[in-house]
């Protein structure tokens, strides 16, 4: 892996903003196909992450995430945000079913002195890959959500950070005593993401 | 009594008085006492633990330790940061595919899983039981009373208060009973002995009503009601409609097997009557073409098993599906359209299928099985995935029968033991009856 000195990218907090802004967006998209929470033919297939990923044409749905995804990298960019968790949910029910939770660690000297960091590109891919991978294997473990769901996204933000005019604040949508399965996690050597999913206890199993 | 106590306890009782003047000024402590409701015991608890726990033994923090410390930390964390959320929702998907959605939504509005016991409820013995393939000797009426036939006697167990009663007693010259069917009514019982005679036994009063010879050369295995027609399967491979209520009570001979009949059930409708036999095959038999002529021709011959076919079970929930199971070298439960005849799936149980009952309430088939496991295996249906399997019984288990309800199986195994499975769960309330089906103009047919 001679190749692998050769290639050290210069990471900034903006460049590592935009990463993990965008690979949330893949991630929700992903979750969302995967789990069913759209129909199937509401995706289209693109390449990303040397992956094939799966993207909703769904108008809202799409602006929806990319409102999102736009916010985020604002907070991320000013150091604020904590942890994005996509919550999915009973419709009929509103039960709170799977929460996919993603803890972002920041590097604070990134963003206080603006000091950046080294990292190749080729690596942070490799390391979502593996948790894109790990999204599209999950519905192998995860219970069946046999009814129609609905889905939000929650933000965990600094205490100090204004709420934006389109933001309210949420109670946190715990599931009572929760199965989870930790994912891999990335490093964009600014940005720390953490994966991990908690869902509903099966009663099934336990019989 | 309370007023005149507190205004005079100041001067009559001293050692009241005290705690009295205590109690309300509970904000000025003139001593240090830590007031618990206004610290967060939780979050300095988790601070506690998790400094503790990073420090001394951070390699023994399993994945799941870590999970819940991560969980605690969000728990306890709720009132450090903040959780934000769109104040316009992501689109519900209902609004895009309107009828997608609806049409996916109303056959199952959020039905929560049934557990399904693993062991018997009850287990009963079951003395003298004739271990035998061919033979029907279990029945659960539609006064939830059971009946089943040891050796020479039918003895009945009402469901309801579990006591037994002893129906009826054939000699050794008749005997041993072959088979035991209870009319629709819940009254009237059939019983089939090894010497070719059915009897008709009244169970209120325990007496027997009348007893049909001449229709069959050998035992009669199988027993069938349809109405008051009461159809008879025997060794001789005849199956015979007898019309119970009149003197010449033969009114009709479907001839077609060449073997014992061993398998015999009218559809919920009554127009169809699927019968199997000890020679591999099933056939189907409609009644409106069986009146016209004396000589009856089957509507449909099924020769796919490879074994003797004993279980047979029409479908609740769709008509013209039958289930049939074969016997040891077949090892399979197919499913007919009885309408064309055409065999719509076929499954290896990898064991001998002696009996087969559908789930009344959910879309769900049990059947039992002998060598290797004994068991009772629950299917879901179309997709046939195996839902439970149920063991308990030591030997082949041979006779199944479903209570009124739909809920409880009694199963009768070679072991001699008679056992009680809740598995089909509980009935939804208040609804119709989906077994009785009767046909249109049932009660004109009726008048001869």
């Amino acid at each position: 892996m001679a190749s692998k000195n050769t290639t050290k990218d210069i990471i900034t907090l903006r460049g590592s903003s935009a990463i993990v802004s965008e690979f949330f967006g893949y991630a929700a998209n992903s979750i969302l196909y995967n789990r069913g929470v759209y129909p199937e033919e509401s995706f289209v297939k693109v390449k990303k992450y040397g992956l094939p990923m799966l993207l909703t044409e769904d108008e809202n749905v799409k602006s929806f995430i990319t409102n999102l995804t736009a916010q985020l990298s604002e907070w991320l960019e000013a150091g604020k945000l904590q942890r994005i968790v996509l919550v999915i949910m009973s419709k009929s029910t509103g039960e709170v079913l799977e929460r996919w939770n993603f803890s972002i660690e920041t590097d604070k000297e990134a963003v206080e002195k603006g000091v950046s960091r080294e990292k190749s590109d080729k690596e942070i891919m490799r390391e979502i890959q593996a948790i894109m991978r790990q999204i599209a294997s999950s519905i192998t473990y995860l219970p069946c959500l046999d009814e129609q769901c609905v889905f939000d996204v929650l933000a965990y933000t600094d205490n100090d950070v204004e709420v934006p005019f389109t933001w309210i604040e949420s109670d946190p949508k715990l599931i009572a005593n929760p199965q989870m399965v930790k994912l891999h996690a990335f490093d964009t050597k600014i940005h720390k993401v953490d994966t991990l999913v908690s869902y509903k206890n099966d009663e099934w199993d336990e019989e | 009594m309370d007023a005149g106590r507190s205004s005079s306890s100041s001067s009559r009782y001293p050692l009241k008085e005290t705690i009295l003047q205590r109690k309300p000024s509970r904000d000025d402590l003139d001593r240090f006492i830590p007031n618990r409701s206004a610290m967060d015991m939780d979050f300095a608890q988790y601070m506690i633990a998790e400094a503790r726990n990073g420090k001394e033994n951070p390699l023994s923090n399993s994945p799941a330790k870590e999970a819940y410390r991560k969980q605690l930390a969000e728990v306890m964390n709720m009132n450090r940061t903040r959780i934000l959320a769109f104040k316009n929702k992501p689109p519900v998907i209902e609004s895009l595919f309107p009828e997608q959605a609806s049409s996916f939504n109303q056959p199952k509005p959020v039905k929560p899983r049934r557990s399904i016991p693993q062991t018997s409820e009850r287990t009963l013995d079951a003395p003298e039981l004739v271990d035998d393939y061919y033979l029907n000797l279990l029945d659960w009426g539609s006064n939830n009373v059971l009946a089943i036939a040891l050796g020479n006697t039918v003895y009945l167990w009402d469901a309801s208060d579990s006591s037994t009663t002893e129906l009826m007693t054939v000699d050794d010259d008749t005997g041993p009973i072959t088979s035991v069917s209870w009319a629709p009514d819940g009254r009237h019982i059939a019983v089939g002995c090894n010497s070719s005679e059915v009897q008709l036994w009244d169970s209120f009063s325990n007496r027997r009503l009348r007893t049909l010879r001449g229709g069959h050369s050998s035992r009669v295995g199988s027993l069938a009601w349809n109405n008051q027609i009461l159809t008879t399967g025997g060794m001789d491979g005849v199956i015979i409609n007898n019309d119970v209520r009149i003197r010449d009570h033969i009114v009709e001979k479907y001839e077609g097997h060449q073997q014992e009949v061993c398998g015999l059930k009218w559809s919920s409708s009554g127009q169809q009557l699927a019968s199997g036999g000890n020679d591999n095959i099933l056939h189907i038999w409609d009644r409106s073409v069986a009146s016209s002529n004396s000589t009856t021709q089957w509507l449909h011959r099924l020769e796919d098993h490879t074994a003797a076919v004993k279980a047979l079970a029409w479908c609740p929930f769709q008509s013209n599906l039958l289930a049939s199971g074969g016997g040891g070298s077949d090892r399979c439960i197919k499913f007919w359209n009885t309408h064309t005849g055409a065999c719509l799936n076929s499954v290896d149980t990898g064991s001998q299928v002696c009996a087969l009952l559908w789930n009344k309430n959910e879309r769900e088939l049990l059947s039992s099985h002998g060598f290797t496991q004994n068991q009772l295996t629950l299917w879901k249906y179309p997709s046939m995935v195996k839902m439970a399997e149920l063991t308990g019984h030591t030997s082949r288990v041979l006779y199944m029968a479903q209570s009124p309800d739909g809920c409880t199986v009694a199963s009768a195994a070679g072991d001699e033991t008679l056992r009680f499975w809740n598995v089909f769960g509980t009935p939804e309330v208040a609804k119709p009856a989906p077994k009785s089906n009767p046909e249109p103009f049932a009660n004109i047919s009726r008048i001869r």
